[in-house]
């Protein structure tokens, strides 16, 4: 332990370099598969065919070891290649998965007389969408974006050995160089990281989960079962 | 499209021949023909499955007939915008029917909000409604749903139908949640209003006590066919076995409750 506080001092630049490269990682990632994933999530309420499509080609990807589809995505052209472009890619395809699958089971676990009141009372599909159905699924969207980032955390420790930089590159240092305090100044930071993002999106996904709305129990603990 | 006064005094429903039927081709409805008057309340009864809800349904257009015409206003819903068919007709259906995440304020302003009414107005408006059903607005207007009793919820709910004054209410057993003694008070506070402000109302229901307590006219549905509809009043009278089977309910409710 002591090793390791002196370690992250000496390196202090070094570290805070590699965390704001991995905070970049990740956040760009998770923010391009709330883009992709909330409408895809969405859509596939919208339409059943849209639903198992989405939810299949999601499922798969999650089932790809990360490493190995780092690796896949290095002799794609434009989206792959060596460095954090692929990396990005890569994270946003894990990160899809619970965000899609959230925003789908969220809207899906409204009570359907909820909507039917809403339908009946006048709303178009626009306002049904943002005045109901956003609003009451709210936290359990929040609750997938929340496991998103927490796997991308980990996973974005791994880009580093396709040159994508975050602190994996201690991580690998460390295993190459059979030295744990190395392998520690990687791996503890972004472990503190996982906690805090998600300590802050929990509270968050706490937060917008109406009282008495579908998932007002399950959103604060992990991503509802479909 | 919206309603004139003068129509007021035609038919606010009018369903001629109506039949419902599910993509497998079984019928719910069949055969429906039924006039609700401009003022008057029409109370549905009949078993659960009879096809009292779908009856309703057909009305707003959450469901659309798959033979013969419903009017409301004395225009086809098939010629009505579903949308602005929707806002001048007051929904009202068990509890789960208000917004979870909106105050009382917003659940009750939600129609007229829809539609487009300044912020003044709509605050007016809810205030004035709180307190036409018993809930001073002071007191309840911010509250959120889970806060209130099962009572107070059903009045919020029947405010909210009538925020944008819709000449007509559709009602889906909307008490059939609340204890007896708040069922009998909130049931005479809403035939009062209802012929107080003059709106027709096709109120759906299973319980016949509250059918008499609310109607100016009882039918009776089963398996998905009006069998018999008679005024409140000689509605005991009525002969067909659907209507005495209803009406020996009565006995034995009595019997238990007093």
């Amino acid at each position: 332990m002591g090793d390791l506080i002196r370690y992250l001092s000496a390196n202090r630049g070094q570290v805070v370099s590699l965390f704001g490269e991995h905070l970049v990682l990740v956040g760009i990632a998770v923010g391009a598969a709330v883009a992709i994933g909330v409408p895809l999530g969405i859509l596939a309420t919208r339409d059943r065919r849209i639903e198992v499509g989405v939810l299949g080609v999601t499922n798969v990807l999650q089932t790809i070891p990360s490493l190995a589809l780092f690796g896949f995505l290095i002799p794609v052209p434009l989206l792959g290649g060596i460095g954090a472009s692929t990396a990005i890619v890569a994270l946003t395809l894990y990160a899809l998965l619970p965000i899609v699958r959230n925003t789908h089971a969220g809207i899906r676990g409204i009570e359907p007389a909820l909507t039917e009141a809403a339908r009946g009372m006048g709303m178009t599909d626009r306002q049904l969408l943002a005045r109901v159905e956003l609003p009451l699924a709210a936290g359990v969207i929040v609750a997938g974006i929340r496991i998103a980032t927490v796997i991308s955390i980990g996973i974005a420790t791994i880009a580093a050995a396709i040159g994508a930089g975050g602190l994996g590159v201690y991580i690998f240092q460390g295993l190459a160089m059979v030295n744990d305090t190395v392998i520690l100044a990687g791996a503890v930071p972004a472990a503190l990281l996982a906690l805090t993002a998600d300590g802050i999106l929990g509270w968050l996904a706490r937060r917008l989960t109406p009282p008495g709305a579908p998932g007002a129990r399950s959103a604060t603990t992990a991503a509802r079962p479909t | 499209m919206t309603y004139s006064e003068g129509n007021r005094e035609r038919s606010a429903v009018e369903f001629e021949g109506v039949g419902y039927a599910l993509p497998d081709g079984r019928w719910i409805v069949r055969g429906l023909s039924l006039a609700v008057g401009g003022r008057e309340t029409v109370v549905l009864v009949g078993r659960s499955g009879a096809g009292k809800t779908t009856a309703l349904k057909l009305v707003n257009r959450l469901l659309d007939p798959s033979e013969g015409r419903v009017e409301v206003g004395g225009t086809s819903t098939q010629e009505w915008d579903p949308v602005a068919l929707r806002r001048c007709t007051g929904w009202v259906i068990q509890e789960v029917g208000l917004f979870p995440h909106l105050s009382v304020r917003r659940n009750v302003g939600l129609v007229p909000e829809l539609l487009g009414w300044e912020r003044e107005r709509i605050d007016a408006r809810v205030h004035e409604l709180l307190n036409l059903v018993g809930l001073p607005a002071v007191e309840f207007a911010a509250r959120r749903p889970h806060q209130l009793s099962g009572g107070e919820r059903q009045r919020v709910g029947v405010a909210r139908a009538l925020a944008a004054d819709p000449p007509l209410l559709l009602l889906d057993e909307p008490f059939g949640a609340l204890d007896p003694i708040t069922r009998a008070e909130i049931q005479r506070e809403f035939r009062d209003l209802v012929h107080r402000l003059g709106k027709a109302a096709l109120f759906v229901t299973h319980d016949l006590r509250e059918a008499l307590a609310l109607g100016d006219r009882v039918g009776v549905m089963a398996a998905g066919r009006l069998v018999a509809i008679e005024p409140a009043g000689r509605f005991l009278e009525c002969e067909h076995p659907e209507a005495r089977a209803l009406a020996a309910t009565l006995n034995g409710g009595a019997g238990r409750d007093g």
